[in-house]
């Protein structure tokens, strides 16, 4: 579990090697404050949404439960993406509510990137990684959790790389999005490092 | 006139990928090889223009309050048709794009062009635009994996262009290229490129510095 979680945090980061949420991780990346929020925010999200489909692709959409129902042959497996996709807008919604009816002052504080998350390609991508490397209920809490602290802290990293970019007397043409590419691209290959970790 | 400028517009001067960050995401990790980022271009810009065409056709009749769920639906659903088509014909194709053609769905590139022009714009032009966006992502994708496929294996399209030494030739493979990091390092250098012939996409700084203490003349 450990060796799980250490894999799906470093060596085998979403964003780093996986190219997942890079949208998001190049444009919120400017300022380490919300990248702070929406690092945690992710997490948050992720942690739940990968095991909640995790239930529902076991339980609702393998051909399995149909057949032990006696409904006969039905593999509803090809229906993953909508119903993936429909439980992660659903859980950013929930979420939402419930941040600010009990929790007002951390949803004014991520309220914002709640929505942003909703389409975020690692949410959706961690769902479906759960479904092709086969994890049981367990490995994908693991996966969640560790897949999300992650990005969180990746992001993290190249916004405070990127405050201090400010200083710098980059070339124009490299300048902001050439120039967070080329650091993505260098914190990309420390996480790589991290390979043998736990293993 | 208006109609060449939507198609042509989004491939260099206002690319999707290099100038706006959007689509990304799941694009670079298929760079590897170059058939893979073929499939994935033709993949993404099929859904693209279907999916462009589809909600510019029925955008009268969509409620403004549940509109982002009705195309994320419609676009998930040509998504997996596209999917299903793939694992069919290419079969082997399929598994090594592994969760990236899924993942078209939260493409940002697909959704922010059904939201900020199929809205608005009726089909013919929505479906133009749609092709030009597409056709900018591929540009990209297809340079980033030409690259990476020439030095990293030292072959095109699977051909072999370089004889790489383990076969007696002089080309030694650079297996960086077909690591994470370096699609990142091509499409910054790619970025300056492209900045460097259009300065006006150059970003501004948001500050200028205060020269040195010892500098200051007064």
């Amino acid at each position: 579990m450990t060796d799980l979680f250490l894999r799906s945090v470093f060596a085998e980061n979403l964003a780093l090697s996986f190219f997942l949420g890079i949208c998001t991780f190049l444009a919120v990346s400017k300022r380490l404050e919300t990248a702070v929020g929406l690092g945690i925010a992710l997490t948050v999200v992720q942690a739940i949404t990968v095991p909640i489909n995790y239930l529902i692709f076991t339980h609702l959409l393998r051909p399995e439960t149909w057949a032990a129902l006696g409904l006969g042959d039905i593999d509803l497996t090809f229906l993953n993406l909508i119903a993936f996709i429909g439980v992660i807008a659903a859980m950013v919604q929930i979420l939402e509510m419930v941040l600010d009816r009990f929790v007002p002052a951390l949803y004014r504080a991520l309220g914002i990137y709640l929505p942003l998350i909703t389409v975020n390609c690692a949410i959706l991508g961690g769902s479906l990684f759960m479904v092709e490397r086969g994890y049981d209920f367990t490995e994908s809490v693991v996966f969640g959790v560790g897949s999300g602290v992650g990005w969180a802290l990746a992001i993290m990293a190249l916004a405070a790389i990127r405050e201090r970019l400010n200083y710098a007397d980059i070339p124009g043409g490299l300048r902001g999005l050439g120039m967070a590419f080329i650091v993505t691209g260098l914190l990309s290959m420390g996480f790589t490092a991290f390979a043998g970790v736990g293993s | 006139m208006k109609a060449l400028r939507t198609l042509y517009g989004p491939i260099i001067d206002n690319n999707p990928v290099t100038l706006q960050i959007l689509g990304i995401c799941s694009a670079l990790a298929v760079t590897t090889s170059l058939s893979t980022a073929l499939i994935m271009s033709v993949a993404l810009t099929v859904v693209l223009m279907a999916g462009s065409l589809t909600i510019s056709l029925i955008r009268h009749h969509i409620p403004t309050s549940i509109r982002l769920i009705v195309q994320i639906t419609i676009i998930a659903s040509l998504v997996i048709v596209t999917d299903q088509l793939i694992q069919a014909f290419a079969f082997e194709l399929s598994q090594r794009l592994s969760i990236f053609v899924g993942l078209i769905v939260t493409n940002c590139l697909v959704l922010s062009r059904a939201e900020a022009f199929a809205m608005h714009n009726p089909p013919g032009i929505s479906a133009l635009d749609a092709l030009g966006n597409g056709l900018g992502y591929s540009l990209i994708l297809m340079i980033v994996g030409f690259v990476r496929e020439l030095l990293g294996a030292g072959t095109l399209f699977g051909q072999t262009v370089f004889l790489s030494v383990h076969d007696g030739g002089w080309f030694v493979p650079l297996n960086l290229m077909l690591l994470a990091p370096s699609a990142f390092f091509i499409l910054g250098l790619l970025i300056w490129v492209i900045r460097t012939i259009r300065p006006a996409q150059v970003e501004q700084t948001d500050f200028v510095l205060e020269p040195e203490i010892g500098e200051k003349t007064k």
